[in-house]
Protein backbone atom coordinates (compact mmCIF):
# COMPACT_ATOMS: atom_id res chain seq x y z
CA UNK A 1 0.00 0.00 0.00
CA UNK A 2 1.50 3.23 -0.99
CA UNK A 3 1.66 6.78 0.82
CA UNK A 4 -1.76 7.76 -1.38
CA UNK A 5 -3.55 4.98 -0.18
CA UNK A 6 -2.69 5.05 3.19
CA UNK A 7 -4.17 9.17 3.27
CA UNK A 8 -6.96 8.38 1.42
CA UNK A 9 -8.00 5.32 4.15
CA UNK A 10 -7.08 7.66 6.77
CA UNK A 11 -9.40 10.24 5.39
CA UNK A 12 -12.40 7.86 4.77
CA UNK A 13 -11.50 6.60 8.71
CA UNK A 14 -11.92 10.52 9.85
CA UNK A 15 -14.90 11.28 7.80
CA UNK A 16 -16.47 8.55 9.03
CA UNK A 17 -16.02 8.88 12.80
CA UNK A 18 -17.26 12.96 11.63
CA UNK A 19 -20.61 11.06 10.70
CA UNK A 20 -20.15 8.50 13.92
CA UNK A 21 -20.21 11.73 16.13
CA UNK A 22 -22.81 13.44 14.50
CA UNK A 23 -25.10 10.24 15.02
CA UNK A 24 -23.98 10.67 18.68
CA UNK A 25 -25.08 14.18 18.44
CA UNK A 26 -28.20 13.78 17.29
CA UNK A 27 -29.42 11.02 19.63
CA UNK A 28 -28.18 13.66 22.56
CA UNK A 29 -30.79 15.65 21.21
CA UNK A 30 -33.42 13.31 21.56
CA UNK A 31 -32.66 12.88 25.46
CA UNK A 32 -34.57 15.73 28.17
CA UNK A 33 -31.29 16.39 30.07
CA UNK A 34 -33.75 19.41 31.72
CA UNK A 35 -36.94 17.66 33.27
CA UNK A 36 -39.75 20.39 33.20
CA UNK A 37 -43.20 19.94 33.91
CA UNK A 38 -44.43 20.02 30.57
CA UNK A 39 -41.97 17.40 28.53
CA UNK A 40 -44.90 15.31 28.02
CA UNK A 41 -42.62 12.50 30.04
CA UNK A 42 -42.86 11.55 33.36
CA UNK A 43 -39.36 12.11 34.39
CA UNK A 44 -36.92 14.21 37.25
CA UNK A 45 -39.20 13.85 40.91
CA UNK A 46 -42.59 13.50 39.09
CA UNK A 47 -45.47 10.86 40.64
CA UNK A 48 -47.51 11.16 36.89
CA UNK A 49 -46.51 12.36 33.11
CA UNK A 50 -45.40 16.33 33.73
CA UNK A 51 -46.97 16.34 37.58
CA UNK A 52 -46.46 15.98 41.70
CA UNK A 53 -43.06 16.15 42.47
CA UNK A 54 -42.00 19.64 42.40
CA UNK A 55 -44.65 20.19 39.39
CA UNK A 56 -48.34 20.67 40.23
CA UNK A 57 -50.47 18.19 41.98
CA UNK A 58 -51.36 15.12 39.32
CA UNK A 59 -55.08 14.70 38.24
CA UNK A 60 -56.60 10.87 39.36
CA UNK A 61 -56.28 10.29 35.82
CA UNK A 62 -52.50 11.05 35.73
CA UNK A 63 -51.58 8.36 38.09
CA UNK A 64 -51.23 4.24 38.74
CA UNK A 65 -54.01 3.59 41.10
CA UNK A 66 -53.69 0.01 39.72
CA UNK A 67 -53.53 -3.90 41.25
CA UNK A 68 -54.98 -5.57 44.34
CA UNK A 69 -54.90 -4.11 48.00
CA UNK A 70 -55.24 -6.97 50.62
CA UNK A 71 -56.10 -6.35 54.33
CA UNK A 72 -53.67 -6.00 57.17
CA UNK A 73 -55.76 -3.93 59.56
CA UNK A 74 -58.93 -3.45 60.69
CA UNK A 75 -60.98 -1.31 63.24
CA UNK A 76 -64.74 -0.78 64.37
CA UNK A 77 -65.47 -0.05 67.71
CA UNK A 78 -62.35 1.12 69.87
CA UNK A 79 -60.20 -1.08 71.74
CA UNK A 80 -62.00 -4.67 71.08
CA UNK A 81 -59.05 -6.80 69.36
CA UNK A 82 -56.23 -4.81 71.69
CA UNK A 83 -58.51 -6.40 74.95
CA UNK A 84 -60.13 -9.41 74.27
CA UNK A 85 -58.80 -11.12 71.22
CA UNK A 86 -55.49 -11.97 73.64
CA UNK A 87 -53.02 -13.91 72.11
CA UNK A 88 -51.08 -12.71 69.34
CA UNK A 89 -51.92 -14.90 66.56
CA UNK A 90 -56.04 -14.30 67.37
CA UNK A 91 -55.26 -10.46 67.34
CA UNK A 92 -53.60 -11.61 63.79
CA UNK A 93 -56.33 -13.93 63.00
CA UNK A 94 -59.05 -11.08 64.01
CA UNK A 95 -57.42 -8.17 61.35
CA UNK A 96 -57.25 -10.34 58.01
CA UNK A 97 -60.75 -11.70 58.78
CA UNK A 98 -63.86 -10.20 57.04
CA UNK A 99 -66.36 -8.10 59.70
CA UNK A 100 -68.96 -10.50 58.64
CA UNK A 101 -67.21 -13.78 59.58
CA UNK A 102 -66.20 -13.03 63.33
CA UNK A 103 -68.77 -15.25 64.96
CA UNK A 104 -66.02 -17.87 65.91
CA UNK A 105 -64.29 -15.38 67.70
CA UNK A 106 -67.07 -15.24 70.42
CA UNK A 107 -65.40 -18.11 73.01
CA UNK A 108 -62.22 -16.34 72.77
CA UNK A 109 -63.62 -12.92 73.58
CA UNK A 110 -65.62 -13.97 76.64
CA UNK A 111 -62.65 -16.54 78.29
CA UNK A 112 -60.93 -13.12 77.72
CA UNK A 113 -63.57 -11.30 79.72
CA UNK A 114 -63.39 -13.77 82.33
CA UNK A 115 -59.84 -13.92 82.67
CA UNK A 116 -59.35 -10.63 83.34
CA UNK A 117 -61.97 -10.75 86.70
CA UNK A 118 -59.74 -13.91 87.37
CA UNK A 119 -56.82 -12.33 86.91
CA UNK A 120 -58.16 -9.37 89.75
CA UNK A 121 -60.32 -11.72 91.89
CA UNK A 122 -56.95 -14.28 91.85
CA UNK A 123 -55.13 -11.16 93.15
CA UNK A 124 -57.62 -10.56 95.88
CA UNK A 125 -58.14 -13.65 97.06
CA UNK A 126 -61.93 -14.14 96.25
CA UNK A 127 -63.62 -15.69 92.97
CA UNK A 128 -64.93 -13.11 90.53
CA UNK A 129 -67.37 -13.50 87.58
CA UNK A 130 -68.95 -11.17 84.98
CA UNK A 131 -72.29 -9.74 85.52
CA UNK A 132 -74.72 -8.59 83.24
CA UNK A 133 -73.67 -4.87 82.42
CA UNK A 134 -75.64 -2.00 82.65
CA UNK A 135 -77.57 -2.73 79.18
CA UNK A 136 -78.62 -6.11 80.84
CA UNK A 137 -76.25 -8.04 78.62
CA UNK A 138 -74.92 -11.32 80.18
CA UNK A 139 -71.44 -12.58 79.19
CA UNK A 140 -72.45 -14.59 75.81
CA UNK A 141 -74.42 -11.83 74.42
CA UNK A 142 -71.76 -9.34 75.37
CA UNK A 143 -69.13 -10.64 73.62
CA UNK A 144 -71.30 -11.95 71.10
CA UNK A 145 -72.04 -7.98 70.30
CA UNK A 146 -68.23 -7.20 70.28
CA UNK A 147 -67.21 -10.12 68.09
CA UNK A 148 -69.59 -11.01 65.81
CA UNK A 149 -70.82 -6.90 65.46
CA UNK A 150 -67.95 -5.17 65.70
CA UNK A 151 -68.33 -2.21 63.71
CA UNK A 152 -69.09 1.59 64.95
CA UNK A 153 -72.81 1.77 64.47
CA UNK A 154 -73.45 5.59 63.45
CA UNK A 155 -76.80 6.70 63.59
CA UNK A 156 -77.31 9.55 60.18
CA UNK A 157 -80.52 11.09 62.05
CA UNK A 158 -79.43 11.12 65.74
CA UNK A 159 -77.02 12.88 68.41
CA UNK A 160 -73.75 11.23 68.34
CA UNK A 161 -72.36 9.56 71.51
CA UNK A 162 -70.67 6.66 72.29
CA UNK A 163 -72.90 6.36 75.15
CA UNK A 164 -73.87 9.62 77.46
CA UNK A 165 -76.16 7.86 79.94
CA UNK A 166 -79.07 8.13 78.01
CA UNK A 167 -78.00 7.29 74.04
CA UNK A 168 -75.68 4.46 73.09
CA UNK A 169 -73.71 3.12 69.96
CA UNK A 170 -74.76 6.22 67.30
CA UNK A 171 -71.17 6.70 66.46
CA UNK A 172 -68.21 7.96 67.99
CA UNK A 173 -67.20 11.48 68.98
CA UNK A 174 -63.45 12.85 69.47
CA UNK A 175 -64.15 13.05 73.12
CA UNK A 176 -66.30 10.46 74.21
CA UNK A 177 -64.70 8.65 77.21
CA UNK A 178 -64.53 5.35 75.22
CA UNK A 179 -62.35 3.83 78.00
CA UNK A 180 -64.52 4.42 81.15
CA UNK A 181 -67.65 3.11 78.84
CA UNK A 182 -65.68 0.08 78.24
CA UNK A 183 -64.50 -0.25 81.57
CA UNK A 184 -68.21 0.30 82.53
CA UNK A 185 -69.56 -2.45 80.21
CA UNK A 186 -67.17 -5.03 81.17
CA UNK A 187 -66.74 -4.99 85.01
CA UNK A 188 -69.47 -2.46 85.94
CA UNK A 189 -72.51 -4.85 86.60
CA UNK A 190 -76.03 -4.12 85.88
CA UNK A 191 -75.90 -1.32 88.05
CA UNK A 192 -72.51 0.75 86.50
CA UNK A 193 -71.16 0.36 89.98
CA UNK A 194 -69.98 -3.04 90.97
CA UNK A 195 -66.41 -1.98 91.47
CA UNK A 196 -66.25 1.94 90.82
CA UNK A 197 -64.11 2.16 93.65
CA UNK A 198 -67.17 3.21 96.59
CA UNK A 199 -67.88 1.33 99.51
CA UNK A 200 -64.44 -0.86 99.75
CA UNK A 201 -64.99 -2.47 95.90
CA UNK A 202 -61.68 -1.60 93.68
CA UNK A 203 -62.06 1.12 90.93
CA UNK A 204 -62.54 -0.52 88.09
CA UNK A 205 -65.03 1.01 86.09
CA UNK A 206 -62.83 4.35 85.36
CA UNK A 207 -59.15 4.80 84.65
CA UNK A 208 -59.44 8.07 86.10
CA UNK A 209 -57.97 10.08 82.58
CA UNK A 210 -59.73 12.84 81.24
CA UNK A 211 -59.32 14.69 77.84
CA UNK A 212 -57.06 17.17 79.67
CA UNK A 213 -56.03 20.28 77.59
CA UNK A 214 -57.86 19.02 74.22
CA UNK A 215 -59.95 21.13 72.54
CA UNK A 216 -62.60 19.55 70.86
CA UNK A 217 -64.76 22.19 69.43
CA UNK A 218 -62.73 22.69 66.53
CA UNK A 219 -64.15 23.06 62.86
CA UNK A 220 -63.52 21.00 60.31
CA UNK A 221 -60.87 18.95 60.16
CA UNK A 222 -61.95 18.63 64.16
CA UNK A 223 -58.44 17.63 65.63
CA UNK A 224 -55.90 19.51 67.34
CA UNK A 225 -52.59 20.81 65.35
CA UNK A 226 -50.11 18.50 66.67
CA UNK A 227 -47.94 18.20 69.97
CA UNK A 228 -44.96 19.90 68.68
CA UNK A 229 -43.14 18.70 71.92
CA UNK B 1 -63.45 -22.25 80.47
CA UNK B 2 -63.12 -19.86 83.32
CA UNK B 3 -61.77 -22.34 85.79
CA UNK B 4 -59.57 -23.36 83.33
CA UNK B 5 -57.97 -19.78 84.45
CA UNK B 6 -56.80 -18.28 81.03
CA UNK B 7 -54.14 -16.88 82.07
CA UNK B 8 -52.82 -20.19 84.53
CA UNK B 9 -50.66 -21.50 82.56
CA UNK B 10 -48.70 -18.07 82.28
CA UNK B 11 -49.47 -17.36 85.52
CA UNK B 12 -49.13 -12.83 86.31
CA UNK B 13 -46.23 -12.83 84.44
CA UNK B 14 -47.40 -14.12 81.23
CA UNK B 15 -50.22 -11.39 82.27
CA UNK B 16 -48.33 -8.80 82.43
CA UNK B 17 -46.56 -9.74 78.78
CA UNK B 18 -50.04 -9.51 77.50
CA UNK B 19 -50.72 -6.47 78.20
CA UNK B 20 -47.70 -4.94 77.23
CA UNK B 21 -49.62 -5.41 73.99
CA UNK B 22 -52.52 -3.57 75.51
CA UNK B 23 -52.51 -0.13 73.30
CA UNK B 24 -55.80 1.04 73.41
CA UNK B 25 -58.05 1.74 71.33
CA UNK B 26 -56.25 0.08 68.35
CA UNK B 27 -53.18 1.21 68.52
CA UNK B 28 -50.41 -1.13 67.82
CA UNK B 29 -53.17 -4.07 68.62
CA UNK B 30 -51.90 -6.98 66.96
CA UNK B 31 -48.51 -7.88 66.18
CA UNK B 32 -48.34 -8.00 62.56
CA UNK B 33 -49.44 -4.94 62.05
CA UNK B 34 -47.78 -2.62 64.71
CA UNK B 35 -45.92 0.01 64.31
CA UNK B 36 -46.10 -0.57 60.52
CA UNK B 37 -47.81 2.02 57.80
CA UNK B 38 -50.74 0.06 58.08
CA UNK B 39 -51.53 0.17 61.67
CA UNK B 40 -54.51 2.26 62.73
CA UNK B 41 -54.51 4.00 65.60
CA UNK B 42 -58.96 4.69 66.08
CA UNK B 43 -61.91 5.48 64.27
CA UNK B 44 -64.13 7.95 64.77
CA UNK B 45 -67.41 9.18 63.78
CA UNK B 46 -69.76 12.00 64.29
CA UNK B 47 -72.47 14.16 63.22
CA UNK B 48 -70.74 16.95 61.38
CA UNK B 49 -71.00 21.14 62.35
CA UNK B 50 -73.56 20.63 59.72
CA UNK B 51 -76.03 17.93 60.92
CA UNK B 52 -77.05 16.98 57.58
CA UNK B 53 -72.90 15.63 57.02
CA UNK B 54 -71.14 12.61 58.43
CA UNK B 55 -67.47 12.94 59.35
CA UNK B 56 -64.93 10.27 59.14
CA UNK B 57 -61.68 10.18 60.70
CA UNK B 58 -59.21 7.67 60.78
CA UNK B 59 -56.19 7.92 62.36
CA UNK B 60 -52.84 5.84 61.52
CA UNK B 61 -48.92 4.95 62.98
CA UNK B 62 -50.19 5.98 66.63
CA UNK B 63 -48.54 6.79 68.69
CA UNK B 64 -45.94 9.44 67.41
CA UNK B 65 -43.35 11.11 69.30
CA UNK B 66 -43.76 14.88 68.96
CA UNK B 67 -40.36 16.50 67.14
CA UNK B 68 -39.00 14.52 64.27
CA UNK B 69 -40.85 11.37 64.62
CA UNK B 70 -44.01 13.33 63.84
CA UNK B 71 -42.43 15.26 61.48
CA UNK B 72 -41.04 12.32 59.33
CA UNK B 73 -44.22 10.33 59.39
CA UNK B 74 -45.17 9.84 56.48
CA UNK B 75 -48.71 7.98 54.70
CA UNK B 76 -47.81 4.64 52.68
CA UNK B 77 -48.60 4.88 48.96
CA UNK B 78 -48.68 1.26 49.08
CA UNK B 79 -51.75 1.44 51.62
CA UNK B 80 -55.23 2.02 50.78
CA UNK B 81 -57.48 3.38 53.54
CA UNK B 82 -61.26 2.54 53.48
CA UNK B 83 -64.22 3.69 55.29
CA UNK B 84 -66.86 0.86 55.12
CA UNK B 85 -70.36 1.61 55.25
CA UNK B 86 -73.06 -1.58 55.85
CA UNK B 87 -76.44 -0.11 54.58
CA UNK B 88 -78.39 -3.35 55.22
CA UNK B 89 -77.77 -4.96 58.83
CA UNK B 90 -74.95 -7.91 57.04
CA UNK B 91 -71.54 -6.40 58.01
CA UNK B 92 -70.85 -6.81 54.64
CA UNK B 93 -69.91 -3.25 52.97
CA UNK B 94 -72.05 -2.13 50.79
CA UNK B 95 -70.21 1.58 50.13
CA UNK B 96 -67.05 2.49 50.76
CA UNK B 97 -64.77 6.01 50.77
CA UNK B 98 -60.82 5.08 49.89
CA UNK B 99 -58.22 7.22 50.64
CA UNK B 100 -54.25 6.85 49.36
CA UNK B 101 -51.91 8.83 48.65
CA UNK B 102 -49.83 9.72 45.60
CA UNK B 103 -46.60 11.93 46.15
CA UNK B 104 -47.56 14.81 48.69
CA UNK B 105 -51.20 14.49 47.93
CA UNK B 106 -54.31 12.57 49.43
CA UNK B 107 -56.73 11.25 46.99
CA UNK B 108 -60.36 10.13 47.90
CA UNK B 109 -62.48 8.26 46.03
CA UNK B 110 -66.31 7.21 47.20
CA UNK B 111 -68.57 6.71 48.57
CA UNK B 112 -68.26 4.08 46.20
CA UNK B 113 -71.14 1.03 45.66
CA UNK B 114 -69.19 -2.28 46.61
CA UNK B 115 -70.54 -5.69 44.78
CA UNK B 116 -71.25 -8.20 46.71
CA UNK B 117 -68.19 -10.13 45.19
CA UNK B 118 -65.67 -7.52 45.54
CA UNK B 119 -66.46 -6.64 48.92
CA UNK B 120 -64.31 -8.68 51.86
CA UNK B 121 -60.24 -8.57 52.17
CA UNK B 122 -58.99 -8.04 49.07
CA UNK B 123 -59.74 -4.15 47.52
CA UNK B 124 -59.00 -2.46 44.33
CA UNK B 125 -59.52 1.31 44.14
CA UNK B 126 -62.32 2.83 42.64
CA UNK B 127 -61.03 5.06 39.85
CA UNK B 128 -63.65 5.78 37.95
CA UNK B 129 -65.60 7.50 41.32
CA UNK B 130 -63.23 10.16 42.18
CA UNK B 131 -64.39 11.91 44.69
CA UNK B 132 -61.69 14.56 45.59
CA UNK B 133 -58.04 15.26 46.69
CA UNK B 134 -55.95 17.29 49.08
CA UNK B 135 -52.56 18.35 49.55
CA UNK B 136 -50.92 16.57 52.75
CA UNK B 137 -50.75 18.92 55.65
CA UNK B 138 -47.40 19.16 57.43
CA UNK B 139 -46.69 19.54 60.75
CA UNK B 140 -47.59 23.51 61.21
CA UNK B 141 -49.81 23.34 58.23
CA UNK B 142 -53.91 22.77 57.78
CA UNK B 143 -54.58 22.32 54.49
CA UNK B 144 -57.84 21.77 53.68
CA UNK B 145 -59.81 21.05 50.49
CA UNK B 146 -63.88 20.29 49.25
CA UNK B 147 -65.13 18.48 46.22
CA UNK B 148 -68.84 17.84 46.04
CA UNK B 149 -69.90 18.55 48.98
CA UNK B 150 -67.30 16.41 50.51
CA UNK B 151 -64.35 18.24 53.01
CA UNK B 152 -61.26 16.49 53.25
CA UNK B 153 -58.00 16.71 55.05
CA UNK B 154 -54.71 14.63 55.82
CA UNK B 155 -51.72 15.15 57.52
CA UNK B 156 -49.92 14.69 61.33
CA UNK B 157 -52.43 15.88 64.22
CA UNK B 158 -52.39 15.42 67.75
CA UNK B 159 -53.97 12.11 69.31
CA UNK B 160 -57.59 12.62 70.80
CA UNK B 161 -57.66 9.57 72.68
CA UNK B 162 -56.61 9.36 76.19
CA UNK B 163 -56.27 6.72 78.58
CA UNK B 164 -54.16 5.68 81.13
CA UNK B 165 -52.18 2.11 79.87
CA UNK B 166 -49.64 2.31 82.39
CA UNK B 167 -52.04 1.72 85.34
CA UNK B 168 -54.27 -0.47 82.63
CA UNK B 169 -51.18 -2.56 82.73
CA UNK B 170 -51.26 -2.48 86.80
CA UNK B 171 -54.73 -3.60 86.89
CA UNK B 172 -54.96 -6.26 84.61
CA UNK B 173 -51.66 -8.13 85.64
CA UNK B 174 -53.65 -7.88 89.35
CA UNK B 175 -50.84 -5.78 91.12
CA UNK B 176 -52.65 -2.61 91.37
CA UNK B 177 -55.41 -4.72 93.63
CA UNK B 178 -56.98 -4.11 95.67
CA UNK B 179 -57.29 -0.16 94.59
CA UNK B 180 -57.33 -0.47 90.68
CA UNK B 181 -57.29 2.57 88.53
CA UNK B 182 -55.94 5.72 90.12
CA UNK B 183 -58.24 8.68 91.52
CA UNK B 184 -58.34 11.59 88.22
CA UNK B 185 -55.84 13.54 90.12
CA UNK B 186 -53.61 11.13 90.10
CA UNK B 187 -54.13 9.03 86.50
CA UNK B 188 -51.88 9.72 84.26
CA UNK B 189 -53.04 10.06 79.91
CA UNK B 190 -50.33 7.96 78.25
CA UNK B 191 -51.23 9.93 74.72
CA UNK B 192 -51.51 13.21 76.16
CA UNK B 193 -48.03 14.59 74.31
CA UNK B 194 -48.14 11.97 71.16
CA UNK B 195 -49.30 12.22 67.95
CA UNK B 196 -50.49 10.49 64.90
CA UNK B 197 -51.51 10.62 60.96
CA UNK B 198 -55.30 11.63 60.32
CA UNK B 199 -57.11 11.20 57.56
CA UNK B 200 -60.74 13.04 57.42
CA UNK B 201 -63.73 13.64 55.60
CA UNK B 202 -66.89 14.87 56.28
CA UNK B 203 -70.06 13.30 53.55
CA UNK B 204 -73.02 14.34 52.94
CA UNK B 205 -75.22 12.23 54.70
CA UNK B 206 -77.35 11.80 51.17
CA UNK B 207 -74.19 10.13 49.56
CA UNK B 208 -74.42 7.59 52.32
CA UNK B 209 -77.94 5.49 51.75
CA UNK B 210 -79.82 4.34 53.97
CA UNK B 211 -79.41 3.41 57.20
CA UNK B 212 -80.62 -0.16 58.92
CA UNK B 213 -82.36 -1.14 62.08
CA UNK B 214 -79.41 -1.03 64.84
CA UNK B 215 -77.73 -3.78 65.51
CA UNK B 216 -78.75 -3.40 69.31
CA UNK B 217 -82.41 -4.62 67.91
CA UNK B 218 -80.55 -8.58 67.73
CA UNK B 219 -79.82 -8.59 71.27
CA UNK B 220 -82.87 -6.61 72.56
CA UNK B 221 -81.82 -3.19 72.84
CA UNK B 222 -84.72 -1.47 71.45
CA UNK B 223 -85.56 1.89 70.87
CA UNK B 224 -82.11 2.72 68.69
CA UNK B 225 -82.25 4.84 66.31
CA UNK B 226 -81.43 3.42 62.30
CA UNK B 227 -77.62 3.13 61.99
CA UNK B 228 -74.91 2.24 59.71
CA UNK B 229 -72.57 -0.25 60.76
CA UNK B 230 -69.32 1.56 59.99
CA UNK B 231 -65.44 0.09 60.19
CA UNK B 232 -61.67 1.20 59.30
CA UNK B 233 -59.60 -0.96 57.40
CA UNK B 234 -56.05 -0.70 56.17
CA UNK B 235 -54.79 -2.90 53.23
CA UNK B 236 -51.68 -2.85 51.41
CA UNK B 237 -50.86 -3.66 47.58
CA UNK B 238 -49.80 -6.99 46.84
Amino acid sequence: MNTYNIKLVMVAICTSLLFVQCADDDDNGNVISQETCDDGIMNGDESGVDCGGSCDPCGVNDLDFSGTYAQEDVMGRPGINTVFSGADDVKNDFNTTIVSDRAAFQPTFEATLEAYHDVYGDALGVDLDYEANILTLDAPTFTTVLAQFDALQVAPDAPTTYFDGTNVLTGRNLGDDVIDISLTLMFGGTTGTRFDGNNGTPQLTSDGAGPGDRDFTLPFPYLEPVNVN
Amino acid sequence: MKKTKFFAGAGLLGAAVLAAFLISADHLDAPAAAGTSVDIADLYAFEGDNPNNTVFVATLQGPLQPGTVTENAVFDEDVLVEFNIDNDGDFVEDLVIQAIRRDSTMYFFGPSVVDAADSGLNSEVYINDVAGQVEISEVGEQIVASNNGMTFFAGPRRDAFYFDFNQFNEVVSGSAAPAGFLPSNQASDFFEGLNVLAIVVEVPNSLLGDAPPHVGGAVGLTGLPNAYNVWVSAKRKQ
